[in-house]
């Protein structure tokens, strides 16, 4: 069955869908008399890569939080608990003082996994840092430090991963690297990933669907394909990332 | 108690892998804790004051009731509280003020023990022995506190010239009472004494007639000089008590207290405690967002009051480490009552947590390890110098307002619990405890609501 997918969205709220493993249902987010998020809702399925972009204050960072459970929202409701997402912080949340394999083991408790050595075992060999696990953190290159980053995310075996701006500080070689990994993680274990990014090239690359934010608002969801065709006129010849800006300037923003 | 204790074994293995901050950290705690609790526990140092003394040592003596004495010996004790330069003019001991190498003069003019030899030889001479003291200006509270050491010396010295007096003057009283011989300026006498004239007298009484003129007379004058041998009986005690007309008992208000070195002791280990237990737990806090931990760990892992505790725990675990190898490294110069370790221990630990505490309620307000470090330095200082205000230094109201200030820190209750607990000085131990609980408790509270401040994104 194909993946159930909020496709031409529509300004406003979007209809829930219920059979989505992860689901968001008409979240809004207040700070104040800032409104960050009104109304968003959408669901993912096992295995599909979505990414959420947008200009600058968009509230991608505000969506994934709330999807995250680091933030309870003003209305709405998301369908998974906290310990069913592993949450990749944008700047890699791990102690450089601690080795690579300490690292783990420290998260891996505090998540009480089963057999903590094993697990570790396996997100060393998951993200290619077996023979660095000695290693401390601060040592390793940013791209392997977001490599830990990710893992200590998928230590619970989380069925759903989302990672904030994950790519942001890293080379394009380490950018490749890290999406190789993400790409397997969602084939190979079927686990959902959202990700939020600037780089709309990535997007269009490594997602399976995108959705637009803007204003708090989630203005489309669709493949990268779909949104280049959303554009009006001459759409299709655009490269993705001419669409997407005519996109928003089109809906005003 | 499985997160905090993995968090507390992760903190320890980061410091661990900090040698030189934690050597650094322990070293800048005793080097600052040892001479800040020895100076809180001694008096200013002895002025250096410079000394001439124009007095040939052949002409010290002077004699005083058929002794001779040596002034010299007199002048000696207004060394006991100065520190002196003994220069060879009158001109060098000025020179020394101007200068600047002392800050007073103290000269002994030539003709002062002819001056004491008249005042204490009764010969209606008016004209005082008196010493010269010179002072600095530049610095009129070093002047106060020199006159004062000064002043303070000469009332002793002249307290020891007046008992030395008194004893002259009791024998001469003796001699009158009891007669017998004395010598007054070179010259031998002879003295009946008031007892034995009594005694003639009444021999004498008896003899005449009953109602006689003579008798009566001589009745009276009997009377009268019983009357002066049963009141110069108390001669003695009169004397001695004009001499020392107000004597002082020294007591303690609260407790005992402890001596000079045991109260340096409880001040150094209280100095080292608040420095590396605000510092660690601070900013060891702090590092948890410094290293964007912090929103993962609140993120189902670890509660916020939990992550808390465990912050307080570990500055407390490293503070009390650091303070026992300082209270072992004291021992060796000066006596540590290690029988008394079951007070001073608990004391020592929950200070330490006290410390805990309010580091963490530092670390709370802060974004990182740099602020939270600069933050609990500038506190620290003003931290110690309100519990050290001693009373009597500032007005009643300032000292008031200074005292509870100071009660909102752990300083003050943790110097006093070491204090009674190393030296079973100052106020219960139970109540300065008490006092450092609510302390830990509300520090505790501070941080937890510091972190509501922080969203788990931090």
């Amino acid at each position: 069955m194909p993946p159930l997918r909020m496709r031409r969205a529509a300004v406003g709220s979007l209809p829930m869908v219920s059979t989505g493993l992860l689901a968001a249902d008409g979240i809004v987010m207040r700070f104040g008399r800032r409104t960050a998020l009104r109304g968003v809702s959408f669901s993912a399925e096992p295995g599909e890569i979505v990414a959420v972009i947008g200009p600058n204050g968009a509230g991608k960072t505000t969506l994934l939080s709330i999807l995250a459970g680091l933030q309870t929202p003003t209305e709405g409701r998301v369908s998974h608990g906290v310990r069913e997402v592993g949450w990749v912080p944008q700047q890699a949340a791990v102690y450089r003082k601690l080795s690579v394999a300490e690292n783990l083991r420290l998260f891996a408790r505090l998540e009480r996994v089963d057999d903590v050595d094993a697990t570790v075992m396996r997100m060393l060999a998951q993200t290619g840092l077996a023979d660095r696990a000695g290693d401390e953190l601060g040592a390793l290159s940013g791209g392997n430090q977001q490599r830990v980053n990710i893992a200590i995310g998928l230590l619970a075996g989380p069925p759903v991963l989302l990672l904030d701006e994950p790519s942001s500080s890293l080379d394009p070689r380490q950018r490749e690297v890290l999406w190789a990994f993400v790409s397997g993680l969602a084939r190979e274990s079927a686990t959902t990933v959202v990700f939020t990014t600037h780089n709309v090239g990535e997007a269009e690359r490594y997602a399976d669907r995108v959705l637009v934010l803007a204003d708090g608002e989630l203005l489309f969801g669709g493949t990268p394909a779909e949104l280049q065709a959303a554009v009006a006129g001459d759409g299709a010849d655009r490269d993705f990332e001419s669409a997407f800006v005519r996109f928003l300037h089109e809906r005003g923003h | 108690m499985g997160p905090l204790r993995f968090l507390l074994v992760k903190d320890l293995q980061i410091l661990r892998r900090s040698p030189l901050l934690l050597v650094l950290l322990a070293l800048y705690a005793i080097v600052i804790g040892l001479p800040v609790g020895y100076a809180v526990s001694r008096p200013p140092t002895k002025p250096k004051v410079a000394f001439f003394n124009e007095v040939p040592a052949s002409g010290n003596s002077f004699s005083l009731g058929g002794k001779t004495l040596d002034a010299s010996k007199y002048a000696d004790r207004l060394f006991d509280a100065i520190d002196p330069i003994r220069v060879d003019s009158r001109q060098a001991a000025l020179g020394k003020v101007k200068d600047g190498e002392a800050v007073a003069a103290l000269i002994v003019p030539k003709g002062v023990t002819q001056a004491l030899q008249a005042a204490v030889s009764l010969s209606g001479s008016s004209e005082k022995p008196t010493l010269e003291v010179y002072y600095a200006a530049d610095n009129p509270l070093k002047r106060n506190y020199v006159e004062d050491t000064i002043n303070a010396q000469v009332a002793k010295a002249n307290q020891a010239l007046g008992r030395e007096l008194t004893k002259v003057a009791a024998q001469y009283i003796g001699v009158l009472l009891k007669g017998g011989g004395f010598s007054l300026l070179g010259q031998r006498f002879d003295v009946l004494g008031l007892q034995r004239s009594t005694a003639i007298l009444a021999e004498v009484e008896r003899t005449l007639p009953a109602r006689g003129a003579k008798r009566a007379e001589v009745e009276r004058v009997r009377r009268f000089a019983q009357l002066a041998v049963d009141n110069l009986d108390l001669s003695d005690a009169v004397l001695s008590t004009i001499s020392n007309p107000i004597a002082v008992d020294v007591n303690t208000v609260d407790g005992q207290t402890s001596s000079l070195d045991g109260y340096a002791v409880a001040a150094a280990v209280t100095i080292a405690l608040m420095f590396v237990g605000l510092l660690v737990a601070a900013g060891m806090l702090a590092l948890e967002r410094e290293e964007h931990a912090f929103g993962r760990l609140v993120r189902g892992l670890v509660g916020r009051t939990a992550l808390v505790a465990e912050k307080i725990l570990l500055g407390a675990i490293v503070a009390a480490v650091i303070a026992v190898l300082l209270v072992l490294l004291l021992a060796l110069f000066q006596p540590v009552d290690f029988g008394r370790a079951p007070e001073w221990l608990p004391a020592l630990v929950v200070g330490a947590l006290g410390f805990g505490a309010m580091g963490v309620a530092i670390g709370a307000l802060t974004r990182d390890v740099r602020a939270s470090s600069l933050l609990a330095f500038l506190l620290s200082l003003p931290v110690a110098a309100l519990a050290l205000v001693p009373s009597g230094s500032i007005s009643k109201t300032a000292y008031d307002a200074v005292q509870a200030v100071g009660a909102l820190f752990p300083f003050k209750p943790t110097l006093q619990a070491l204090d009674a607990g190393l030296n079973g000085a100052g106020p219960a131990l139970g109540t300065s405890l008490l006092h450092l609980t609510i302390l830990i408790v509300g520090y505790g509270l501070l941080a937890r609501l510091g972190l509501r401040r922080f969203g788990a994104r931090t």
